[in-house]
């Protein structure tokens, strides 16, 4: 690792005029950043941690649903999300291991947008809207790709507020060795509709699944889906799956996610 | 009862005391005044040829101290290939030299060809980096598969091995024209290709390595993470740097596993010796997990052709085998023992087979050096055969069980010479398979596949009996067969003035247990407490000469020599206690702690003896030396023969592919038992590993030579959701006829006996669902590997 210099702001104005400098990067949970700082593969100048600001933190009901401030770490997630929105809270309780789950935040997964993260497929399956210091967006609008988002130079989540569906749940297979998500899918019924977002998957990030969405709409059960197919030619290949694997993955675990939200 | 202490007994681990509370004190903890760090600039092309690197920039950088290159080395010698194996035709293998750092050519990535010492770890970084980039080496094309290596001629790993082969091995060449007539002549011929996955050993502890050199007396010492201490110190010293062995200490402190990664000596040990050197300053380095990755000595590694001639009711009439082994770019110290008489002799199992041929070409590719790692060729034997048995039944429409019955060895068939050059001393076969038949409760399976039907899952039942050949090894024997070194152990027990008892052994203990089985063997010996025995080990200057711990050896040979040294210090004992008892020595027992004259009241406790022995105020001076200790070494006549038979089963889920072992049944044969615990701590370890192989690990190197599985992020280690709650039993024991304890060696039995038991239980639960077109799956049985071979 080589040297730089830490900040640790403890308001949200304060993070952004720091986040301004020269050679500055937000830093939150570090999961990914500092094990890439170690190899030597990324040497920011100045580190700026967004986990001493108190209002990015925190569970709590309000306008549009659950607010979940942008650093608050999984493991308070899984913790204090589990009587609003438990599938969501599941989500998080799965990601990692404790440490990885006491270190890495929710803004920091989004922000990032590692393609087979978990926290995306929530966001898109719920409609959230990720709150940056400088405006809302809505969640079809904020993925754009592999680890590309439509966060600009020097803009930071600061939260990200889920409406609450009737029914949902999120079904992950694992990554033999990262345990990231080989596939996720995440099913979300609302009152309008349904939806599906699958993260691991696609060879351009998490996406939805409108197919199924379609079908699901109008017959909520595993059964709604068993016509449908999934084109692999989207689909990611890599050591621990092809592409046509994977396009059964999202099938079989969308189906699975349905009957787990019952 | 179960005994509490002594030969037995299941004692508790004295040594987790200080590994499980940070006490334990491995390599990178020592600290050591002026002390350097020194960082390796490693190949990032998986072949090339050396130019110019130019040290100008890097050495003028903060901190650095000295920078090496290949250049440095190349006058003294490689580190050598510890067997010499003669191909069919009788001409020896081609042993190119392994330099200290990469000369003329890199030939793997992470092959080091320079080296950097700075005062810090982050300065001989920073330098590392310049050094690499003022570094020119020209990309050659990669060799990386096997086939691919052997079939051009044109692409060499080493300029001088034209066909990059190092030797076309025959086991028995003799036989060879018999077993091919056997299998002409056999009713029905099965066939299966099998890779034998390649695996990275991913002990806990990365190799780490600290130099020192004292200018006033000439002396060197070199602390570093070794399996075998005063082997590390002979290839050194005689083989490598030519320093006379008298002139190096070799200390391995605690390990923190090895796995057999740590058995061999590595050139980063030489470079901090010849950094301490230089420098008159103590040299540290320690491996980054990626370094480990990259440069550990990896294992496996094999493609093989195996076919096995039989009757039509099972009866196997022949074998023939036909394997690729990997030794990736240079010969590590086993590595041609270990696909050659480590897993050729094992090729007829615990079964009477007539006729066994086994041939084996190893290859150079530009990938790291492949050797022994947990069971080293006896898993890949191993799993040949019951990979090919099994199918033999399906086939043939025959009960695995059954057909196992109908040809393992009987135990009126010991001792057995085998076909494939090894005398089994003992064993009871039929014993552990009934054993296993009814810890897996094999009648009920029925009903479980049903119940996990119910569930949507396939269930699936495998079945592996094994054997293996441990305890390495006889010295006169392994010589015959191209060893370079002998094989025996040693062990010193030193009885202090006050009684208490200090055991020096050649073993060394890095994870098993030694320091509390040792002692709880020495202690019911003597008829004293555990407590007052301690085992010192992996210190050259503290130990007599012992060849270390691999091959699950540690208790059959240097366990063995330690007991000859205790049996040499009562014999002692006896003639002190005749003298002060003033009786016969032959009129002197020893019993329960006591030296008595047979008949009569009058005894001296062993503290008594021993105080005697060292205060010699009444003592036969004229006649015996002072002081209480004794030297033994021992060379066994043997190796041990562990069996066992294992049930695996297995649930499948056809949705994902993803398979999961529910349940694990092991019958094993160690002979007898010293500490039950510690013997199911092992057999879980092993397990686990084969699990491992047989699930989630495997090794990939793209047509570049880059390593693809390079991290955690991609290389699979199982963990404790990916394997069941054992079942483990260890009652049927024939003992070994050849060491006075009559042990054999649990260290490797689990990773050797399980991956054919998964693997033949996945095969079984695909067929039991209708997948009747799966013939087989290679290792790793991934989940998407299933899901291709249901959907294929």
């Amino acid at each position: 690792m080589h040297n730089f210099d830490f900040a640790k702001p403890s308001t949200i104005a304060d993070a952004a005029n720091a986040l301004a400098g020269e050679g500055a990067q937000a830093l939150s949970g570090g999961q990914t950043l500092i094990p890439t700082m170690k190899q030597r593969l990324a040497a920011p100048g100045v580190l700026v941690s967004l986990t001493g600001i108190a209002e990015m933190q925190g569970v709590c009901t309000g306008d549009g649903g659950l607010h979940i401030g942008a650093a608050t770490s999984h493991a308070v997630v899984a913790k204090d999300a589990h009587p609003h929105y438990r599938a969501l809270a599941e989500l998080a309780g799965g990601i990692g291991d404790p440490a990885v789950r006491s270190r890495g935040t929710i803004g920091g997964s989004i922000a990032n947008n590692d393609p087979a993260a978990c926290y995306p497929s929530a966001v898109l399956a719920s409609g959230a809207t990720v709150v940056t210091n400088k405006r809302r967006i809505g969640s079809d609008d904020y993925f754009q790709g592999l680890f590309t988002t439509a966060l600009e130079e020097g803009e930071f989540i600061t939260s990200v507020v889920f409406p609450i569906p009737q029914k949902a749940a999120y079904v992950k297979f694992n990554q033999p060795a990262s345990r990231f998500a080989l596939t996720g899918v995440f099913v979300a019924k609302f009152a309008n509709g349904v939806r599906v977002a699958v993260t691991g998957a696609g060879n351009d990030g998490v996406f939805r699944w409108k197919e199924a969405e379609a079908a699901l709409s109008a017959n909520f059960s595993a059964s709604a889906i068993s016509g449908l197919t999934v084109d692999p030619a989207g689909m990611n290949t890599d050591l621990h799956g092809s592409a046509a694997y994977r396009a059964n993955l999202v099938k079989v675990l969308t189906g699975r996610a349905v009957t787990a939200a019952g | 009862m179960p005994k509490d202490h002594g030969i037995g007994a299941s004692s508790k681990r004295r040594e987790d005391i200080r590994f499980l509370t940070g006490r334990g004190v491995y390599t990178d903890d020592m600290a050591l005044h002026a002390q350097a760090a020194a960082v390796f600039v490693r190949s990032n092309v998986a072949h090339g040829r050396i130019g110019k690197i130019d040290t100008t920039k890097a050495s003028a950088m903060p901190g650095v101290l000295a920078i090496f290159t290949g250049e440095d080395f190349k006058d003294v010698g490689g580190n050598p290939a510890g067997w010499l194996i003669n191909s069919r035709d009788g001409t020896p293998m081609r042993e190119p030299k392994r330099p200290v750092l990469a000369h003329g050519k890199v030939r793997h990535v992470g092959d080091a060809y320079a080296a950097v010492i700075a005062e810090t770890v982050a300065q001989a970084k920073d330098a590392a980096e310049q050094l690499a980039e003022d570094s020119v080496i020209e990309e050659l094309p990669a060799i990386v598969d096997m086939k691919a290596a052997v079939a051009d001629a044109s692409n060499r790993v080493h300029d001088e091995i034209p066909d990059n082969v190092c030797f076309d091995w025959g086991w028995i060449e003799d036989n060879r024209a018999a077993v091919d007539a056997a299998m002409k002549a056999a009713p029905h011929v099965v066939t299966l290709n099998l890779v034998n996955n390649r695996l990275i050993p991913n002990a806990m502890e990365p190799r780490a390595s600290i130099g020192e050199y004292n200018p006033g007396t000439g002396d060197y010492k070199l602390t570093t993470t070794s399996q075998n201490p005063h082997l590390t110190r002979l290839l050194v010293a005689a083989f490598v740097l030519g320093i006379p062995e008298n002139k190096l200490t070799v200390v391995a402190p605690d390990v923190g596993g090895g796995f057999g990664s740590k058995i061999y000596h590595y050139g980063e040990e030489a470079l901090v010796l010849a950094a301490a050197k230089k420098l008159g300053r103590p040299v540290r380095w320690t491996a980054e997990r990626s370094e480990s990755f990259l440069t550990d000595a990896h294992g496996r590694d094999h493609v093989t052709k195996i076919e096995l001639g039989c009757t039509k009711d099972g009866e196997i009439l022949a074998i023939r085998t036909e394997t690729l082994a990997n030794v990736g770019a240079y010969l590590s110290n086993f590595s041609t023992a270990t696909p050659t008489f480590l897993h050729g002799t094992l090729m007829s199992g615990p079964y009477k087979v007539p006729h066994v041929y086994v041939n084996v070409k190893t290859v150079f590719t530009n990938t790291a050096p492949v050797d022994a790692y947990r069971g080293a060729g006896r898993p890949e034997a191993t799993y040949s055969l019951e990979r090919v048995i099994d199918q033999m039944c399906r086939e043939l429409g025959l009960d695995p069980f059954e057909v196992r019955r109908k040809n393992l060895l009987t135990p009126d068939q010991f001792p057995y010479q085998s076909p494939v050059g090894l005398l089994y001393d003992t064993g009871n076969y039929q014993a552990t398979l009934d054993k296993a038949v009814q810890m897996a409760d094999v009648a009920g399976f029925e009903k479980r596949a049903a119940e996990s039907k119910a569930r949507g899952k396939l269930r699936g039942m495998g079945l592996s009996t094994w054997i293996e050949a441990c305890g390495i090894a006889p010295s006169n024997l392994v010589g015959i067969l191209g060893s370079r070194v002998g094989l025996f152990d040693a062990a010193t027990v030193r009885v202090n003035a006050t009684g208490n008892i200090s055991v020096m052994v050649g073993a060394h203990s890095h994870g098993q247990g030694h320091e509390t089985v040792f002692a709880q063997i020495v202690a019911e010996k003597l008829g004293i407490p555990e407590s007052s025995v301690d085992i010192v080990h992996g210190d050259t200057s503290k130990i007599p000469f012992g060849m270390g711990s691999y091959g699950s050896r540690s208790l059959a040979v240097c366990g063995t020599a330690m007991t000859k040294a205790v049996d040499k210090i009562i014999a002692k004992g006896k003639k002190i206690a005749a003298h002060m008892l003033e009786a016969a020595e032959g009129d002197i027992t020893f019993e329960d702690g006591k030296f008595s004259v047979s008949g009569t009241d009058k005894a001296k406790t062993f503290g008594e003896i021993a105080f005697s022995a060292y205060v010699p105020h009444n003592y036969p001076l004229e006649t015996l030396e002072p002081g209480l200790e004794e030297t033994a070494f021992y060379d066994p006549a043997n190796f041990t023969y562990p069996a066992g038979a294992y049930i695996c089963e297995v649930e499948v889920d056809e949705g994902t592919g993803k398979v999961e072992v529910v349940a694990f049944h092991c019958a094993d044969d160690f002979g007898n038992v010293m500490n039950p615990m510690i013997v199911e701590g092992q057999v879980h370890g092993g397990v686990g590993q084969g699990i491992g192989q047989a699930l989630l690990e495997f090794t990939t190197y793209d047509e570049n030579g880059q390593l693809l599985t390079g991290s955690y992020m991609d290389y699979p280690m199982p963990r404790a959701e990916d394997v069941p709650f054992y079942n483990v039993d260890y009652s049927c024991q024939t003992p070994c006829t050849h060491n006075p304890l009559g042990v054999k060696g649990c260290g490797e039995a689990g990773a050797i006996g399980s991956p054919p038991a998964v693997v033949n239980a996945v095969i079984d639960a695909l067929h039991r669902g209708g997948h009747t077109h799966v013939k087989h799956i290679d290792m790793p049985v991934s989940p998407s590997r299933v899901w291709s071979a249901i959907n294929g």
